[in-house]
């Protein structure tokens, strides 16, 4: 049984062993060295539990227990680069680790003592080794807030997360009152980090002044956006940020329970989040009559299931209540009537993992970061056409010149930069000129995307635009929940038309029907999934108006994306008449005689699956 | 209307049991029902519907309209394929393709011989993999198009082996 924690005192006493301990053990005056392995989504599904696996036995066939220590952290957000192993006190990380070079690592680095060349990372732009993570250009730029604690501490351990700040705010707050608690988050400006970035001090002040025997806090971890994966790897690499986050936020509107909502396609957050928890209620940090303060605070978790639309908060309220997951009108707002009929706060999860950070600094010195009008950082997914994809965190105000090219790596293949995709399916689509905007929450309004949850996607020349919006449009026809019918059949509507100019049969009169739907669907849906769901098309059709153009008027896609305007065309002077295409060919589709005729292409049997195109050896095929 | 046996309707009993403590817990129910029984049936959700007094037409309501749920059983298999914008743009598509071509089904569809059921993924938050296919919750990094054959034997010999 663990002795629980029963007052202030006792808890900075806890609070300050475990932060000895961590700090002896990062500058290795414990005389041990600590193995960190990655613990992120991508590195796990590359087997870096077997890593962790594999170098233990082998520390233990080598009777180096004493000695060496190997754990498992969160993500460290280099995603293209993993599996990750970093090595205490040096500070040396290794990248790209498979199964097979944990021995390599234990007989040259941990018994030998020296750096192993091969596993370090290379800086693309100057081609020499970093052994340092903080070296690396990728992590320069970055200022990690929200993913404090994140790839350091091992998240299922809680006297790591004690050792590295949590519950340090929460010991401060313990001193103050309700309004002072708010009053810091108001000076600090954070804004929602769900997408809509409404302030969250105000949404927390509204909860605080209704009067109600109950009331809640809500986490919103169904982070559906696809292409988004930060509050993932939050919960995954700090869980107890966040719930100390969310304490905070009770302590503030007065409320006693607290439910994380996420994704069940996220089952290694949850685990985490219920060891943490349960943690925490061992040792008397949750539960009745915290240190004695008089504040009781529990914590709940409820799973999503799959349906996109409960990211909206009042669908997420409908979905913790046993309903389909259909939003409410608003008002009333939450804060007024939320879960259960009781006053309500629904934060996003990265939001929650800010708090912390606010109270210990004050939040005048996080408005100090950002711009004026979006304070502090946001962490983003980068991925698509970009060489470094992961999860990157920025102060607000970089520009996507800094987030794609000194971060991300620029694009690969030499291929030309075509648009960055921010804000999912309720978002919009950047492009060259956009550049060097400063990102926050009003300057990616302003030019027709949005925020979102963080979510950056990076295309290239071969990405086809009216493509991409019709991506979005099948992903948001399909979670439209059915309610209000500017959505539901507005964005069928709008998909048909999607699906006829990519089949090559569109007509300009199609484009001034899909724009005329867009604002339809616009202005006169119930919830924000209706209201932004034309925003990719929107977007696009601004930005690469003579892409859809060509589309309709000359039937090409320049991209060759859309097969109906594909042709695959062999070229006669390439063709060494070997036959390869036409043995691989699954429809017979291809004529021509072995070493003495040119091959062809017969275009009305062609399925365009490009196996020719692949297959050729002497490249003699283009896509036209 | 079929009839659960009692040994069916003990387990599920115990099921509900869990969540008495919890307010509104139907979700809850529901998602220990899919994940130990792999669906929920009609006749699952009547038994629930007379345990914790909810009609069941919105419990049915409830089924249908969460992707999570299944109403008839899914195969040994589960291939999810993501189509998350990231995995998208990294050519998941005809990663789909391809496994629907093999199956000959359809996402959402599960083989005659009940092996495999094929399923469209929305964003995984695996990005930093894609395009990153799952099977039976596994991820799987990188998958290229030449790999899905290969995947379905490998999958297909181990399924007809251990039956």
């Amino acid at each position: 049984m663990v002795e629980k924690i029963k007052n202030k005192a006792e808890l900075e006493k806890k609070i300050s062993s475990c932060e000895t301990k961590l700090e002896e053990k990062f500058s290795g005056k414990d005389g041990k060295r600590h193995m960190v392995v990655c613990g992120g989504t991508g590195c796990l599904s590359s087997d870096s539990a077997v890593i962790v696996s594999t170098l233990e036995k082998l520390i233990k066939e080598k009777g180096l227990e004493e000695k060496v220590t190997v754990n498992m952290v969160g993500c460290f957000g280099f995603c293209s680069q993993g599996p990750f192993v970093k090595i205490y006190p040096e500070d040396r990380l290794y990248r790209l680790v498979r199964v097979k070079d944990c021995e390599r690592i234990v007989d040259e680095d941990i018994i030998g003592g020296k750096v192993i060349e091969d596993f370090l990372f290379v800086e693309p732009s100057t081609k020499q080794k970093v052994e340092k993570q903080e070296d690396i250009n990728f992590y320069k730029k970055q200022l990690r807030i929200a993913l404090h604690g994140c790839s350091i501490i091992n998240p299922e351990v809680l006297n790591e997360a004690l050792g590295y700040d949590a519950f340090k705010a929460f010991i401060k707050v313990l001193d103050m009152n309700q309004q002072e608690v708010i009053n810091e988050i108001l000076a600090s400006g954070l804004r929602g980090r769900g997408g809509a970035g409404f302030p969250a001090g105000r949404k927390w002040q509204f909860a605080k002044d209704q009067k109600s025997d109950e009331k809640y806090v809500i986490c919103n971890g169904d982070e559906g956006d696809p292409g988004a994966f930060m509050d993932r790897s939050i919960l995954e690499g700090n869980p107890v940020a966040v719930i100390e986050g969310m304490m905070i936020a009770g302590y503030a509107i007065g409320a006693q329970n607290g439910y994380f909502y996420v994704r069940a396609e996220y089952p290694i957050a949850v685990q985490r989040l219920q060891i943490a928890i349960r943690e925490l209620e061992e040792i008397g940090l949750l539960g009745d009559n915290i240190l004695g303060s008089g504040f009781s605070f529990r914590c709940h978790i409820r799973l999503g299931a799959g349906a996109f639309v409960c990211g909206e908060e009042t669908a997420l309220l409908n979905s913790i209540e046993g309903k389909r997951g259909m939003p409410r009108p608003r008002p009333p707002f939450p804060a007024i009537k939320g879960l259960w009929g009781k006053p309500s706060i629904i934060n996003n999860v990265e939001t929650l993992a800010d708090i912390p950070y606010i109270i210990r600094m004050g939040g005048a010195e996080f408005a100090k970061i950002g711009t004026a009008k979006s304070s502090g950082t946001k962490v983003f997914a980068l991925g698509g056409k970009v060489n470094n994809v992961g999860l990157v965190e920025v102060p607000m105000g970089t520009t996507l010149r800094e987030l794609i090219y000194d971060i991300g790596g620029g694009i690969p293949d030499g291929k030309k930069f075509k648009a960055i995709q921010t804000g999912g399916p309720s978002g919009g689509c950047l492009t060259e000129k956009d550049l060097d905007v400063p990102i926050d929450y009003d300057s990616l309004l302003e030019r027709g995307s949005m925020m979102g949850s963080g979510g950056a996607i990076v295309m290239d020349e071969d990405n086809c635009m009216v493509d991409v919006a019709k991506f979005y449009m099948e992903f948001i026809c399909d979670e439209s929940c059915g309610k209000c019918t500017p959505c539901r059949i507005g964005t069928k509507r709008m998909l048909e038309i999607l699906n006829k100019i990519t089949d090559g049969k569109g007509t300009k009169k199609d484009l001034e029907n899909l724009r005329t739907l867009a604002e339809v669907t616009k202005a006169n849906s119930l919830c924000a999934l209706g209201q932004t769901a034309a925003n990719p098309i929107i977007s696009t059709m601004t930005a690469f108006e003579e892409e859809y153009l060509e589309h309709v008027d000359d039937k090409k896609c320049d991209a060759h994306i859309c097969k109906s305007m594909l042709k695959y065309i062999i070229a006669p002077e390439r063709c060494k008449k070997c036959g390869i295409c036409a043995r691989n060919c699954p429809v017979d589709a291809i004529e021509g005689q072995v070493g003495k005729t040119v091959f062809l292409i017969d275009q009305d049997k062609c399925i365009k699956c490009g196996v020719c195109f692949t297959v050729c050896p002497f490249k003699a095929i283009d896509k036209k | 209307m079929a009839h659960l046996q009692e040994h069916a309707r003990k387990q599920i009993k115990e099921i509900v049991d869990r969540y008495k403590d919890e307010k509104t817990p139907l979700m809850m129910i529901l998602e220990t029902i899919q994940n130990e029984y792999g669906y929920v049936p009609l006749e699952v959700q009547e038994y629930v519907s007379e345990l914790i007094d909810i009609p069941v037409a919105e419990i049915y309501g409830v089924v249908t309209f969460y992707s999570l749920f299944s109403l008839t059983p899914k195969g040994k298999y589960v291939v999810g394929v993501c189509l998350g914008t990231a995995c998208y743009v990294k050519g998941s598509q005809q990663v789909m393709d391809k496994f629907t071509e093999i199956l000959k089904i359809k996402p959402g569809e599960t083989t005659e011989d009940g092996l495999f059921t094929l399923d469209a993924l929305r964003c995984i938050g695996a990005c930093g993999i894609a395009p990153a296919i799952t099977i039976n919750g596994k991820v799987y990094p990188k998958v290229a198009l030449n790999q899905v054959a290969s995947i379905i034997k490998e999958l297909r010999n181990k399924g007809t082996e251990s039956v």
